[in-house]
């Protein structure tokens, strides 16, 4: 089961796809945290990767900081292997670090299930908004609710987010057998 | 014409694919009975060259372009739109020129 709103982010120290130990704390003078659960070969997380770079960079002088991990079964899902993960990192400019959950148990510390599924954390690391980035996978000119970028409004305004949760929808995560 | 609708229920893009499906059906003006098939098994996506969720096969032809090195797997399937962006859904118009054919 999935953190609830109000709780602590479980920390953790990962390895992103520059090969730099990166852990959760290093960004504690970030006024935002938000933690995606993504990875490279499931489509909804494809059909969402830009509009992730996109709010990166839109929120970057706000003090907001996205980190993407990656937490499949890359024995299964060859596309999602670390190696991989750097070619798309590089092929696809991200403009946050793109973490590799290699035992999965960060994955299973926030409970998340969906690729891709949202964290947002306050300064104290406080989780105010889980869900979705919007409400359209298919159509990005078609969204009608930015739940993320809601949400990151809102906090930025020091309000608790309208909207504190949504449904992610995407793939599954590729647990170990 | 056979109608093939194959999907696994791990990917929720399935039932707005088989509306669109039918949608194009309708475009297309062809009343054929879909068959609809849900994947359990990592054994039956081999068996029925499932590339993912979901796919569908038009007199046994698969609607898209297969790939070079197919991964046969319990997943999500990705389409490429006509603008070059990636979606868990095929796009009306590759269903509808599938069913021209």
């Amino acid at each position: 089961m999935a953190i609830k709103i109000g709780d602590k982010a479980p920390s953790f120290t990962l390895i992103d796809t520059n090969e730099k130990s990166i852990a959760l704390k290093d960004y504690s003078a970030k006024s935002i945290l938000v933690v995606i659960f993504s990875c490279n070969h499931c489509p909804f997380a494809q059909a969402w990767e830009d509009r992730i770079v996109a709010i990166q960079d839109s929120f970057k002088s706000q003090d907001v900081q996205i980190l993407v991990i990656s937490s499949n079964d890359a024995n299964q899902y060859p596309a999602d292997s670390f190696a991989e993960m750097k070619k798309r990192a590089l092929e696809k400019n991200f403009n946050f670090p793109y973490l590799y959950d290699e035992t999965q148990e960060v994955a299973h510390s926030y409970g998340a299930e969906k690729t891709p599924e949202v964290f947002v954390f306050d300064q104290s690391r406080t989780l105010k908004y889980h869900g979705a980035i919007d409400d359209n996978y298919d159509d990005e000119n078609a969204v009608k609710t930015h739940y993320l970028k809601n949400a990151l409004n809102d906090l930025l305004q020091n309000s608790s987010p309208t909207t504190p949760t949504s449904e992610p929808e995407g793939c599954t995560i590729k647990w170990f057998n | 014409m056979k109608i093939q609708f194959l999907y696994f229920d791990g990917c929720p893009s399935h039932e707005t694919a088989l509306d669109r499906l039918k949608k194009a059906m309708q475009l297309e003006k062809i009343n054929a009975p879909i068959e609809i098939k849900e994947i359990f098994t990592q054994k039956e996506a081999e068996n029925f060259s499932f590339l993912g969720s979901p796919t569908i096969l038009i007199n046994d032809e698969d609607i898209d372009m297969l790939p070079q090195n197919p991964h046969f797997a319990l997943t999500c399937r990705a389409y490429t739109l006509p603008n070059g962006k990636i979606s868990p859904l095929p796009p009306l118009e590759l269903i509808q020129h599938a069913l021209r054919k």
